[in-house]
């Protein structure tokens, strides 16, 4: 298998590190798991540990953005969206500072540490604040051009970091632009629309449905603020029925997002794969996501029940 | 400066604009004035033709809710024109409930929510090391505020950067909107935390100016500063002084006129 988003997300700091001098990086004692250590081993002195105490992570990153700098703050999802989440509320979206929240260990994949630490609700917190961009890779290369493109957006900006390992899924070559969902498979009847390490599992659905002569199409929904509405009410048109997919929340996450657009349209008809308002636990993220059904089956399942 | 004329000036433009408002916090407000006027007329290198001028210090005024009274010291030096006052808090105006720097030149960060201005401070005054200037930061905390956590963890991290340019300013009147300090959690001797969290220490009298003066311009032998100022919620009006009922009341016409009586207005 390929690298993490995360170790992808510390080698994109310190390819955008070296040709911008602005770009200073904060962590919370978490430099290992985040892979900011990267970037420290680099540029030492344009990076600041502040110890096991979010709150002051996110304020000392609001005060560097005020000062004129690109402050990447990384933690945990978990301690960062959740327990940071009104200082990120009050002094970077409110301030509309151009603070880079790259958070990691998102999800449900984080696997065996359990449900204290697998962040099911960043999305939604995130998603609603106002100045707020919300992005998600869904593996290392999109990784690179969503650092890259957070960087040249003059605001605050979320960015959604899984923790495992990923093979490579998007074209190296096609162009990466934030609000623009991504069509992977184009497909007939079905749309499966997903974001983060759920791309995969629809890629791996596409395949299996397939084989049963049902063509789905799937979309590597990477931005979910802004969301694509254009794409979606075209999918909408097009197609009996949308699946989203998500290692989130089905509460505020993709697919609400989708749901908000498509649910004032006339015949409009959608799934969503996620999670259905409970707490992860400890666990493989393989067998997790099996628990929780959101891998590739589960998608054939719900779409085999909806067609 | 004389400070006794200015203090009255600027207090009646506090009790003005908050009478006008109908809504806003008068008691901590009229606490911090002579410590803004030991700030603002005396110590703070800053430029009002020059809101943003990239060498200024820096003023976070951590108990956003007084704004009142740093909107009677901007509007004072030139920053946006006096009329501005009578708009603190109406739809459209330049004035927010609690400060806002996208709206009133002059101020250098938003707060309001207590606690976060303690941290951004220290942020500022990491910055300014990081880019190797001499300015320095203020902030202006109240005691009730201090029961937030996030001071304690800005606290600590600025000993560890040993930010000498940073200082903390204690408005301590004693007071929160339930009621007395001492009667909900106490903040203990709060020096003695400060000190013990690497701080250089100083306690003044937060009604005489040149003692503030004095403390803000003292030596720190390469540690954050803290200076407590003994103060009294509602200074200068009688029936506002030491009363929690007065943290977020405005006064209403004839309160506005006992009050400007008692200023000697």
């Amino acid at each position: 298998m390929g690298k993490s988003i995360r170790e992808a997300y510390g080698e994109s700091l310190c390819e955008f590190g070296k040709i911008n001098e602005k770009i200073v990086v904060f962590d919370a004692d978490l430099a290992n798991a985040t892979q900011t250590i990267k970037f420290k081993q680099m540029f030492s002195d344009r990076f600041y540990d502040l110890g096991i105490a979010e709150n002051n992570l996110f304020g000392t990153a609001a005060a560097f953005a005020r000062e004129g700098f690109i402050p990447f703050a990384s933690t945990f999802a978990i301690f960062g969206a959740g327990r940071a989440y009104e200082i990120i509320r009050n002094s970077i979206a409110y301030t509309n500072l151009n603070v880079k929240i790259a958070l990691t260990h998102a999800g449900l994949s984080v696997g065996e540490d359990g449900g204290s630490h697998q962040s099911i609700e960043d999305i939604a917190l995130m998603r609603v604040l106002p100045n707020m961009t919300v992005l998600v890779p869904c593996d290392p290369l999109e990784t690179k051009k969503i650092i890259e493109a957070a960087i040249k957006i003059d605001g605050p900006v979320y960015i959604r970091l899984a923790r495992p390992e990923c093979p490579n899924l998007v074209d190296v070559n096609k162009k990466f632009e934030v609000g623009r969902g991504d069509i992977l498979r184009e497909g007939k009847d079905i749309c499966i629309i997903a974001c983060g390490l759920m791309v995969k599992e629809a890629l791996e659905a596409h395949t299996l449905l397939s084989n049963e002569n049902i063509n789905a199409a799937v979309v590597n929904m990477h931005t979910i603020k802004p969301i694509d509405r254009e794409l979606l009410l075209n999918i909408n048109k097009n197609y009996r029925l949308i699946v989203t997919c998500e290692e989130h929340s089905v509460i505020g996450g993709l697919g609400s997002a989708v749901a908000e657009v498509i649910a004032e349209e006339p015949h409009a008809k959608l799934k969503m794969i996620g999670i259905k308002d409970k707490f992860g636990h400890s666990g493989k993220p393989n067998e997790l996501f099996k628990e929780y059904g959101i891998t590739s089956t589960d998608i054939v399942k719900v779409i085999k029940e909806n067609i | 400066m004389d400070f006794e004329k200015k203090g009255k000036e600027l207090r009646e433009s506090i009790l003005r604009m908050i009478h006008n408002a109908k809504s806003g916090h008068t008691g901590g407000s009229l606490s911090c004035v002579e410590i803004l006027m030991a700030l603002y007329y005396d110590v703070l290198n800053i430029n009002p033709k020059n809101p943003e001028w990239e060498d200024r210090d820096r003023f976070i005024m951590s108990k956003g809710h007084s704004c009142p009274a740093l909107y009677a010291v901007l509007a004072d030096l030139g920053y946006f024109d006096k009329s501005e006052l009578m708009n603190l808090r109406k739809i459209d105006g330049k004035l927010q409930g609690h400060p806002d720097f996208h709206k009133t030149k002059g101020v250098d960060m938003n707060t309001g929510s207590l606690g976060q201005g303690a941290s951004i401070a220290f942020g500022m005054a990491l910055a300014a090391k990081h880019k190797k200037k001499n300015y320095k930061v203020y902030a202006l905390l109240g005691d009730g505020e201090c029961q937030e956590g996030i001071v304690w963890e800005a606290s600590m991290a600025a000993s560890q950067f040993k930010l000498d340019n940073l200082v903390y300013i204690l408005d301590n009147n004693g007071l929160q909107i339930d009621g007395q300090v001492d009667d909900i959690i106490s903040l203990g001797n709060i020096t003695k935390k400060f000190e013990a969290f690497g701080f250089e220490v100083f306690e003044v009298d937060g009604h005489n100016v040149n003692e503030i003066i004095n403390a803000l311009r003292k030596e720190t032998n390469g540690k954050p500063k803290f200076i407590r100022c003994e103060t009294l919620k509602g200074k200068g009006v009688d029936f506002m002084e030491n009363n929690y009922k007065w943290h977020g009341k405005a006064p209403n016409d004839e309160e506005l006129e006992k009050a400007l009586k008692c200023i000697g207005v």
